[in-house]
């Protein structure tokens, strides 16, 4: 990166350092802390939508709907979500390729799926295989945002399936009472009054995203926890910067990381929480009134 | 006859034509002087430059990706990729579900590498990396056989004492020689059919292409130089 840098073999010391912590890699290594952020941005309000429509779902007079959204939160009960991080992305790949591939085919009579090989046609691959890698590396980071996004949702749909049960029952009363439909109760009643059920909840499941970034790394994405093995292993004389085993410096890296993540978490959740409690017949609520009194 | 050359030209002209398709090579990134990622963050090594070489023979684009040793197989079965090109030995076990070009790298030695000059090797706990051939002969050496995911982590395993010596190919465990007292020990053990690139049965064009370019190097010599290159003057070669 800088011109002193040309010949690492001729620095010591901090300049040595100074070279080495900005190499082409290393500058990936910072890179991929947006990965783990970008990540975050994305999946957590793509989950609270998901978690949204699951929870609503299952509390639908409709029994499909109802089927839907009660089989959805069951399934992170019934599932390791570690299982589904495997599955939801290599499932998705075959299936829109498959799709891709019975429109786009000239010839589709071979087997997609033989010799445990699974075989589409060049035209029929997501992103082609002559796109540049940025493209493969974005699709792949958008199959586990989906993976991160159907996990997180079902947990969300469980916590505000929850918030909505805890609403108690005299206010949705009181509003069928006024004569509003079944859309209107759930619109000014029962939502406005579900999130200070769902906030501590949702909060310990936003900690939990958060801790769970480090799965990219399993689905072969470029993430820090992959960056820091790989800066971190032995590196000898074939490498510009030769340097012994390092991996415990850089994973301590990550744990600050994470700490000061979760630690910035809690105090804005702290803050919503307070926000969101004010005024309402819960433990958090009657507190504030008496605080304020 | 004229026509005949003709007919040969078209045909030449064409297939470069047809060729310039993309190939996507996968390797590992962490197997020095083999693969590795460089301080850059490209792919660089051995590797590297022999399939830069071949795909420019073959008038083919070629980009490089990098994916874990484990699932290397997999992910080339399920198209992620097209080739293999990390370092793989021909084996029997791997030939039932892919296929591989002709070795590009003879049947290189293996060795095992300890910090201790009288590590018990038959006997005692050796660090391999799973799923490669040596981790296979260790299993069926009598020695307790201790996997990890990456060459560096068999490594770390013997600095750090939980393996007494680690066993790996002797060209990637060359560079960690004398570094914390790590030296070679005990006898150098031929495994494999030598490397070749690993390619899914159903591409046989792209095998053809392969061979045909490394027929050519090994021909010319060029590969030998390569492999002296990386590999240092005592490498095995072609002959």
């Amino acid at each position: 990166m800088f011109e002193s840098c040309s010949d690492p073999s001729a620095l010591h010391g901090l300049s040595w350092m100074l070279c080495y912590l900005t190499t082409g890699k290393h500058l990936l290594f910072y890179g991929s802390f947006g990965i783990v952020l970008i990540l975050l941005a994305i999946t957590a309000p793509v989950a609270l939508i998901f978690g949204f429509g699951g929870a609503l779902a299952a509390r639908s007079a409709l029994w499909p709907f109802k089927l839907i959204g009660r089989g959805y939160i069951a399934m992170v009960r019934g599932v390791p979500d570690i299982i589904f991080f495997l599955f939801v992305p290599i499932a998705m790949d075959q299936g829109l390729e498959f799709l891709k591939s019975r429109a786009v085919c000239e010839d589709t009579s071979a087997p997609v799926w033989s010799n445990n090989e699974f075989h589409v046609c060049a035209a029929a691959k997501i992103p082609l295989g002559s796109s540049p890698q940025l493209y493969h590396e974005i699709y792949g980071f958008a199959l586990a945002v989906i993976a991160f996004s159907v996990v997180y949702g079902a947990f969300a749909a469980n916590v505000l399936y929850g918030a909505m049960q805890a609403v108690p029952r005299a206010q949705l009363e009181t509003a069928e009472a006024y004569g509003m439909t079944r859309a209107q109760v759930n619109r000014r009643v029962l939502i406005p009054q579900m999130w200070a059920y769902a906030i501590p909840g949702l909060s310990n499941l936003w900690m939990i995203l958060i801790k769970a970034t480090p799965l990219l790394f399993l689905l072969g994405i470029e993430d820090i926890v992959y960056w820091a093995r790989e800066l971190g292993a032995t590196k000898s004389q074939i490498y510009a910067f030769p340097h012994p085993d390092w991996r415990l410096y850089y994973f301590l890296v990550l744990l600050v990381f994470y700490l000061l993540m979760t630690k910035l978490s809690e105090i804005v959740l702290a803050k919503i929480n307070r926000r969101i409690a004010f005024g309402q017949a819960t433990a958090a609520g009657e507190a504030l009134r008496k605080a304020g009194a | 006859m004229k026509k005949l050359i003709l007919t040969a030209a078209i045909l030449g002209l064409s297939a470069g034509v047809a060729a310039a398709e993309t190939v996507r090579m996968g390797t590992e990134g962490a197997y020095p002087p083999y693969n590795y990622i460089d301080d850059n963050g490209q792919v660089a090594g051995f590797e590297r430059e022999l399939g830069d070489k071949l795909c420019e023979m073959e008038g083919l684009t070629c980009t490089w990706v990098t994916n874990d040793w484990d699932s290397i197989i997999p992910n080339l079965l399920s198209g992620n990729y097209d080739t293999i090109i990390a370092g793989m030995s021909i084996t029997e076990e791997r030939e039932k579900s892919i296929d591989f070009t002709q070795a590009y790298y003879p049947p290189a030695a293996s060795a095992y590498m300890s910090m201790d000059p009288n590590a018990d090797l038959k006997g005692g706990v050796i660090a391999a990396q799973t799923g490669t051939i040596q981790a296979a002969h260790v299993a069926e050496s009598g020695a307790t056989l201790a996997e990890y995911a990456t060459l560096d982590d068999t490594i770390a395993a013997v600095k750090n004492g939980e393996a007494d010596a680690v066993f790996a190919d002797k060209d990637a465990l060359a560079p960690f020689a004398g570094t914390d007292g790590m030296e070679f020990v005990g006898d150098d053990v031929p495994l494999g059919k030598g490397i070749g690139i690993g390619l899914r049965k159903s591409d046989t064009a792209l095998k053809d292409k392969f061979n045909d370019a490394i027929s050519k190097m090994k021909a010319d010599g060029s590969l030998n130089e390569m492999i002296k290159k990386y590999f240092g003057d005592d490498a095995l070669t072609f002959n």
